[in-house]
């Protein structure tokens, strides 16, 4: 068994571990940084609820060792807020806004891979349509909603960036 | 589901990688994207003692031409090939086939060697080498060698690649004037392997195909050549009654699986309507990409 010590910056601050080689980004960000926000529904890139950006890029954190996240940018789901995250308060982002308001989940398991799945989608591609917003989330399952109120949510943030 | 334990070495250059398979052969498993490798990990359908990332060694990763070819880093990641505008302009059937691999978060990861030394035969990029006859560049103790598309692939999940050897490179010929491609799948949800897919490239010279290339995905244990429809196809002028015989020409000569996502039968009538949809396409683009150079 190989421990390896990793830096890396995660949601603008800089973080350290010693994870075992084996170990997921996923289970590093919930078990050792206690960012219990990603959620591993399969553990074998399937489900896509373990969704988080590493350097600008959506990846299933699942599916990449933490100790290959070392000098790596993360972002999860409680980066995206604004004016600080969790305890210290802090508000919605835009798109958490646009999917709150359109009611876009129910039970929420699926929801920070989903929300992390298309503001990566939606920061490279701000005039995406219905049709390619349908295909970036394909990778995302949702056993509730059937996916429309999370497309409808997603559209209503592309449109509140350009009315910005 | 959690990983089992395992080492863990980050080679820096390709020469420390390749000392390293020597040194632990088949106990050891080369990490590059990991999309398909660490699910296989999850599942303990892989249990190597040392895992070898190879995500740090940076000479593994780049697109360059060099002669008629065009060359891509094992490392290359299936997003930066997709947004190349060398592989768009000179390999347009992996341009095709690259936006169908799994998904966006995949493709941020999955790299183009490590589809194509997994090997999956249901997986886009094994059909489009084997139907351009890419060149497989592989180091080991020994030194080089480079071991042709036919020759890559020898079964399910299975390459001719040698426990001590590390895929570097694939080589992929530059398409000539007068080609075109087209890739074409039937999958249950987009993103999903393909229950068939099929990479066509052809070549049109003075309106008659010179050349026909159809591979298919997920009809066998390897990417399969439809070389009776090939055959079939070359010389002739493209007809929507040639593409038709060319179809059932290659659907007659395939012996699929039958699984849950369709019997052999399904899939036989899906590759027939594959191959004259894919045929059709490759046309189309071949006479746009004629009538433009006559333009000029």
């Amino acid at each position: 068994m190989t421990e390896v010590d990793i830096t890396l910056t995660v949601n603008g601050a800089t973080r350290t571990g010693s994870p075992e080689a084996r170990k997921t980004l996923a289970d590093f960000l919930r078990d050792d940084l206690s960012l219990t926000g990603t959620h591993l529904g399969c553990e074998h890139g399937v489900c896509g609820a373990c969704t988080v950006i590493v350097d600008g890029r959506a990846v299933r954190s699942c599916l990449m060792l933490a100790v290959q996240a070392a000098g790596s940018e993360v972002t999860t789901i409680e980066g995206l807020a604004v004016n600080g995250a969790g305890e210290e308060g802090g508000e919605l982002g835009t798109l958490q806004q646009a999917m709150w308001d359109s009611h876009s989940f129910q039970c929420g398991f699926c929801t920070p891979g989903m929300v992390m799945q298309a503001a990566a989608f939606l920061s490279d591609h701000p005039d995406a349509d219905e049709q390619q917003i349908r295909e970036a989330l394909s990778g995302n399952i949702c056993r509730c909603t059937g996916y429309q109120s999370i497309i409808d949510g997603v559209l209503l943030a592309a449109e509140r960036y350009h009315g910005r | 589901m959690k990983l089992p334990p395992v080492d863990y070495e980050a080679p820096r250059t390709v020469s420390e990688a390749v000392d390293l398979l020597a040194e632990h052969q088949d106990e050891a498993s080369v990490l590059a994207g990991g999309q398909s490798l660490i699910p296989l990990l999850a599942l303990r359908l892989a249990q190597p003692a040392l895992l070898i990332d190879i995500n740090g060694v940076q000479e593994l990763s780049g697109v360059s031409v060099t002669g008629g070819w065009v060359t891509i880093g094992a490392m290359t990641r299936e997003y930066v090939a997709e947004e190349s505008g060398t592989i768009a302009g000179a390999v347009p059937l992996l341009a095709a086939a690259l936006p169908l691999i799994g998904h966006e978060a995949i493709r941020s990861r999955g790299t183009v060697g490590g589809s194509l030394a997994h090997a999956d035969p249901a997986a886009e990029l094994p059909a489009v080498a084997r139907a351009l006859d890419a060149e497989f560049v592989v180091r080991g103790p020994s030194g080089e060698r480079v071991v042709p598309a036919a020759e890559w692939f020898e079964g399910y999940l299975t390459t001719s690649r040698q426990p001590d050897e590390l895929l570097t490179e694939v080589r992929f010929p530059a398409a000539g004037p007068g080609t075109g491609v087209s890739f074409q799948e039937i999958a249950r949800r987009h993103g999903d392997f393909a229950m068939v897919g099929l990479a066509t490239s052809v070549t049109l010279s003075d309106g008659v195909i010179s050349d026909a290339r159809l591979a298919f995905a997920g009809v066998s244990d390897v990417p399969a050549r439809a070389t009776g429809a090939e055959e079939l196809l070359a010389g002739e002028r493209p007809s929507a009654e040639l593409f038709d015989q060319a179809a059932r020409r290659a659907a007659g000569d395939l012996d699929p699986p039958s699984d849950l996502h369709g019997s052999a039968e399904y899939r036989k009538k899906v590759a027939a309507a594959l191959v004259r949809r894919g045929l059709r396409e490759a046309v189309d683009n071949a006479q746009a990409v004629d009538n433009a150079q006559e333009g000029q």
